[in-house]
């Protein structure tokens, strides 16, 4: 199985592609920025560190956005943190126009104001282990405890348009979307290569997930070029 | 439900080998980065830390080879600090698989390198890493940033100077105090509390930790994001899990 880390110069993919590969030892771990490869592989990573325009930049200097686009529609897609957020219509951060795979907005933490929980500060960005509540059963759940914790650090949260894609929610300190899912998307805004047993628990789904298996309640919008 | 305080054991390298003795019951090598990088995962460590506390520069290939055989196997969040001096020693921290890099004297020295790694990299992996020493003075307490490992004074008052690496771009910051760092007194919980309540990015404690209750006073009084010890972790008096379970007891939240 070939597995398309998407690289698009934003950082460090080598412990995302380090954690695939320890889940799934057999598999060919690609990472990438041809877009040939990405369109060529049987499931895609799409990372993300750093600011969002910068990003956004990048994936179109290295004319991978019509890829990333056909694989969001095409293939089990998991997209991290940032990529999670370059997903949505528009982010707050820098006024970025995203990729519009997904209907939504990115907004920036405490933009309403100072955070405060319990009379203490609220630092952003969020960083550290937070928990997760699965709002939904999904595939990349499985074998992963309701309320299991995995590590953040972002400064900035997506608030889809169809609440109904959440697939995880997490306080800080009130109630954000840090996982979604629809069709063969998945996507979260922690970091699974970084969050120990629940994480590798999670990339080692994705490794096995068929978004078109019969009977899959994750599956809404089937497309015809099916593989 | 809410984000859990971070424990942070740190470990110095030289040469490759982690130094300043680490002595854990059932070691085959306590001198291998990640033997010891994997018993602390084991206990449940949220982050880990490595300090490159070679003198000179020659040597530093070292430090990204063992980052690269960490990062390999060990699947938290790993800082990288000492030396770091420029854009590229950053790059190449960062490819190796840290996925923060911890400045100290180069960002007194050139101020400019935080914000330009922070508009590189992004603020989530640059750590400013901040020693500082009580100055004797009447009235509100004072401090000032040490560079080179303490050895010398800078002038710059330590809040001033945390407040400017947040507004350059720094992520968080590592806070030592020199006066307790090896005391075993505990942290210098003023100091703490001040950076705490002064600054918007999370605040790392260090210095001084010589108990468990330590650790929970760095976060109950001091307000700390996260703390940072060495020597009680090291030389196997208290486990990750230790630490935890009497955090949780004082009511901070932890990651079980």
């Amino acid at each position: 199985m070939r597995i398309a880390v998407i690289d698009y110069g934003m950082g460090n993919l080598r412990s995302v592609a380090k954690a695939v590969e320890h889940v799934a030892p057999g598999a060919e771990v690609l990472v990438t920025s041809s877009a040939a490869e990405v369109l060529s592989a049987e499931r895609v990573v799409f990372p993300g560190q750093g600011a969002m325009p910068d990003c956004m930049r990048e994936l179109d200097a290295r004319a991978l956005r019509p890829a990333v686009l056909e694989v969001a529609r095409t293939k089990p897609f998991l997209g991290i943190c940032i990529g999670l957020q370059m997903l949505f219509d528009h982010s707050d951060e820098g006024d970025t126009p995203g990729l519009g795979v997904l209907g939504g907005e990115v907004r920036r933490f405490g933009s309403e104001g100072l955070m405060e929980d319990a009379g203490r500060r609220l630092k952003v960005p969020h960083m550290g282990w937070n928990q997760v509540r699965q709002s939904l059963a999904h595939p990349l759940w499985q074998g992963i405890e309701n309320l299991a914790r995995f590590y953040f650090v972002h400064s900035y949260y997506v608030v889809p348009a169809d609440p109904g894609s959440a697939a995880g929610m997490t306080d800080y300190p009130r109630p954000f979307v840090s996982a979604v899912s629809t069709g063969n998307i998945f996507a979260v805004q922690f970091h699974p290569e970084k969050s120990h047993t629940a994480g590798l628990k999670l990339l080692a789904n994705f490794v096995n997930w068929n978004p078109w298996s019969v009977g899959d309640p994750s599956l809404s919008d089937r497309p015809s070029e099916k593989r | 439900m809410s984000l859990a305080t971070r424990i942070i054991p740190c470990l110095d390298v030289t040469g490759g080998r982690v130094v300043k003795g680490v002595n854990f019951v059932g070691l085959r090598d306590a001198g291998d980065p990640v033997e010891v990088a994997k018993r602390y995962d084991d206990q449940g460590a949220d982050e880990l830390t490595f300090l490159d506390i070679t003198a000179s520069s020659d040597g530093r290939d070292t430090m990204v080879q063992v980052v690269e055989q960490v990062a390999a196997q060990v699947f938290i969040p790993l800082t990288v600090g000492g030396g770091v001096r420029s854009i590229d020693d950053i790059r190449r921290l960062l490819n190796a698989g840290a996925d923060k890099v911890s400045i100290n004297t180069a960002a007194v020295q050139n101020p400019d390198l935080v914000r330009d790694a922070a508009g590189r990299f992004g603020s989530q992996c640059i750590v400013v890493a901040i020693d500082a020493r009580r100055v004797p003075v009447d009235g509100p307490a004072k401090w000032e940033v040490f560079t080179h490992g303490g050895r010398r004074a800078t002038g710059l008052d330590a809040l001033v100077w945390g407040r400017r690496m947040q507004d350059a771009g720094a992520g968080e910051i590592l806070l030592t105090s020199m006066d307790r760092d090896g005391t075993k007194l505990g942290f210098d919980l003023e100091l703490v509390r001040a950076f705490s309540d002064e600054l918007a990015i999370p605040v790392i404690a260090s210095g001084g930790v010589g108990s468990l209750e330590h650790l929970s006073d760095g976060v109950l009084v001091g307000k700390a994001d996260a703390v940072l010890a060495a020597s009680i972790f090291h030389y196997g008096e208290f486990t990750v899990g230790q630490a935890k379970r009497v955090m949780a007891e004082r009511g901070i939240e932890v990651r079980a």
